[in-house]
């Protein structure tokens, strides 16, 4: 038996088909994923992803810690709630994973971090921590809620309490309000506005609830990857791992190389693939034929393979199939993919694909 | 619980097969199948003409999660397609034993179809797999 967030009988109430995902028992859908992703789209849906793993960081060390830690530069959260994604690099400049850092106070940071990745990331997170005045907290008693969707906001505003309300309704893109014992933050990983909710473990059946009596349906881990695809996010893991750097993985825009003294773990090696310009260059497909993409299917410009999907759907809201691969050189226009042994026309394309409901095309 | 009608013949590999009045065996996947895949997008079947033998790949099913061979439950001729689900992929998950139908096939071995598993022996197949 997998591990099971707080929502599990949750879940099984609203008739979810559960797989497992990284050793958790986790909801694939509740019936239709497509229909789940148009509910995202068009109004709002909600996504239980409390497998995620939270980890605080206090001390007093712990901002000139995530200074070297992260690929992106931890001086930029000036503000507290404020938020960014990052890259945490190996020596190499591979990606260990992706996450999101929030900003409390200067000794008091929090990161989400993948679900699979959980246990090598706190090997490394606490490796590098030695001897410094950084605790490393997991917050396995904290669940994770996220509401997306064009409604979503609103949808949630109508049932917070009076403060709560007012400390949400300012919040601009990437910044969180701490209320009482639950953190609002307005990010996501949809391309839709929304909100992703930290609270208490105990406490999040019962929001749970208020949220479907609200209006919002529960969406599964099969729209969250259609959706993320869409909107041309990276999947850890499938886009992007230990063996690839962020400048190959349309990653570059996360790594921040001002101040040029901030020695971050992985500097060096990006710094001379940068140097060198990339090799290989991240974008994204459009298949034009019928048929789905799917990650390692080769892409061929001119007859000759120049690299391979990394992953790749059926996108629902374009009726065609998209994915993300990883190509040789700085190819624009047109390729085939290999799919069953025929080769398909596609066009290449620069993320994302869809943004706020509306094609990108 | 998936519903597996008891007048049809199916194979292991969760294809259904339907004896026509013609004597032309109409072919789809079971409900089982279909709510293993999830929604279906693209639909591949086989060329009308084209000779088949029992267990050989037949035509794709596609959903938004992976894609799957279909199996020809027996061997003959395919004799047509169901347009439908080229054009409606999630006809076979609306529908999968009616309008949710691949192909038909004119069996060159008639006796093949009988030893195809009922209704209660695949039931039993495919509750072994949910678990």
């Amino acid at each position: 038996m997998g591990k099971r967030t707080p929502l599990y009988q949750e879940h099984l109430d609203a008739g979810a088909r559960i797989v497992d995902f990284g050793g958790w028992e986790m909801p694939l859908h509740y019936g239709s994923q497509i229909d789940e992703h148009h509910q995202v789209r068009r109004d709002a849906g909600m996504f239980d992803v409390s497998h995620m793993t939270i980890v605080d960081l206090e001390g007093a060390d712990v901002k000139s810690f995530l200074r070297g830690l992260l690929a992106n530069n931890i001086d930029r959260l000036k503000v507290s709630g404020k938020a960014f994604y990052s890259c945490m690099l190996n020596d190499h400049g591979g990606v260990i994973d992706d996450l999101i850092t929030y900003y409390f106070d200067d000794r008091h940071y929090r990161l989400v971090v993948n679900a699979a990745t959980r246990d090598k990331d706190l090997a490394w997170i606490i490796g590098q921590a030695k001897n410094r005045d950084v605790i490393v907290n997991e917050r396995a008693d904290t669940a994770m809620i996220a509401v997306q969707g064009p409604t979503a906001r609103e949808r949630v505003h109508g049932i917070l309490d009076e403060a709560q309300r007012a400390a949400t309704a300012l919040l601009t893109p990437f910044s969180a309000a701490r209320i009482r014992d639950m953190i609002i933050a307005r990010t996501g990983y949809t391309g839709e506005d929304g909100y992703e909710i930290m609270l208490p473990a105990t406490q999040a059946s019962a929001f749970w609830r208020k949220l479907l009596k609200a209006g919002v349906k529960p969406a599964g881990l099969g729209a969250r990857d259609t959706l993320r695809l869409e909107a041309g996010m990276n999947l850890y893991g499938t886009d992007m791992d230990e063996t690839t750097h962020p400048l190959e993985s349309g990653l570059g825009w996360t790594v921040a190389w001002d101040p040029t003294d901030r020695e971050f773990i992985g500097r060096r090696s990006l710094e001379i693939s940068r140097q060198r310009g990339p090799q290989r260059t991240f974008v994204g497909l459009v298949l034009n034929d019928k048929g789905v993409l799917r990650s390692h299917q080769q892409v061929f410009v001119n007859g000759e393979v120049v690299g391979e999907i990394t992953s790749g759907t059926f996108s629902p809201t374009l009726g065609k199939s998209i994915a993300l691969a990883r190509i040789a050189g700085q190819v624009k226009g047109d390729c085939e993919v290999e799919i069953r042994g025929k080769r398909l026309d596609a066009t290449i394309i620069k993320p994302p694909f869809v943004r706020a409901g509306q094609s990108c095309l | 619980m998936t519903k597996t009608p008891g007048n049809l013949r199916y194979a292991k590999s969760h294809e259904w097969a339907q004896r026509l009045d013609n004597g032309n065996v109409r072919v789809g996947i079971t409900d089982h199948a279909q709510g293993q895949l999830g929604d279906m997008v693209f639909i591949e079947l086989p060329e009308v003409g084209r000779q088949v033998a029992a267990g050989e790949e037949c035509a794709v099913v596609e959903s938004v999660k992976a894609a799957s061979d279909v199996y020809a439950p027996v061997s003959g001729t395919v004799t047509g397609t169901n347009s439908t689900v080229a054009d409606a992929p999630e006809t076979v998950n609306q529908a999968p034993y009616s309008d949710g139908w691949l192909f038909e096939i004119a069996p060159s071995n008639p006796g093949e179809l009988d030893k195809l598993l009922d209704a209660h022996a695949y039931a039993a197949v495919a509750e072994s797999e949910s678990h």
